[in-house]
């Protein structure tokens, strides 16, 4: 479920190196401000952005996330979609279980992520890639 | 690649991160570190992560895998600093920091290394003392 109307221009990052990572982390705490989320919730949203825009790099081979601050009749939040052209996501349930992965981190990182949004959205084809869509709204 | 400092202290390698770390910066960090314990021969690491907004997952296990090393080389690691907001992210991300100590600020930072230092040498003291019963 994506409700909510666009604000503003969304803004693209690419993620081809760690260095990208670093500025999708940059990028998200400047929406989230701008949308005045709470200071526990942008750091919970540039948590979850870290955790997937690494998952991006390492698992998809690069990709990029796109950054937009969206509004509904009540709040306004911060929306962030994620998309690689990977391997795609065999079996979405076990990669969302805590404590799993194929990439020897700590198989926190897609489990965690989901935690610290409010919406959590994904869509995965095995051999064409992989488009993750997280909103973190203001309360 | 950016490079975090690190300061000797007397018996304290203090460590201080003051940007926003690449992943390879913080493996970069892990091996500085251990060879910074061993040619110093320091017996405690502070860590102070006041200015980082986030600890992601992979910070995270660098932290972890840093208290581990330095144990290893005879030195106590501890966390200092860490803000409200990213403490609250990190137990709801599920990350439990294994193995690290934790204190509020640098200065009780040091504090816990001293302490823990005190009590290895008691501890040494003991086996001594009862030498004959530390059979397998």
């Amino acid at each position: 479920m994506t409700a909510g109307v666009d604000l503003g221009r969304p803004q693209a990052q690419a993620i081809r190196s760690d260095e990208d990572v670093v500025r999708v982390r940059q990028l998200v705490r400047t929406f989230a401000v701008s949308a005045r989320l709470s200071l526990v919730d942008q750091t919970k949203l540039v948590t979850a952005a870290s955790e997937l825009a690494r998952n991006t790099l390492v698992y998809g081979g690069g990709g990029s996330a796109e950054v937009t601050v969206v509004e509904d009749d009540r709040r306004r939040g911060v929306r962030i979609v994620f998309a690689d052209s990977g391997p795609g996501i065999p079996d979405i349930d076990l990669a969302l279980t805590d404590g799993y992965t194929t990439g020897g981190g700590l198989g926190l990182g897609l489990s965690g992520a989901r935690r610290l949004v409010d919406d959590f959205d994904i869509w995965t084809t095995v051999g064409e890639g992989t488009r993750i869509t997280v909103t973190k709204w203001s309360r | 690649m950016e490079r975090v400092p690190i300061l000797k202290i007397g018996d304290i390698l203090l460590v201080s991160i003051q940007v926003d770390m690449s992943d390879q910066t913080a493996v970069q960090l892990q091996e500085d570190l251990a060879e910074r314990i061993v040619a110093t021969g320091c017996h405690g690491v502070i860590i102070d992560i006041t200015a980082l907004d986030i600890v992601d997952s992979f910070v995270g296990r660098m932290l972890s895998t840093i208290a581990s090393i330095s144990k290893v080389l005879d030195a106590e690691t501890v966390v200092v600093g860490m803000r409200p907001a990213v403490a609250i992210t990190l137990v709801e991300l599920g990350l439990s920091l294994n193995g690290i100590r934790t204190a509020l600020n640098v200065e009780r930072g040091m504090e816990l290394v001293a302490a823990a230092r005190g009590d290895e040498w008691d501890e040494v003291d003991g086996d001594e003392d009862v030498e004959t019963t530390a059979t397998t």
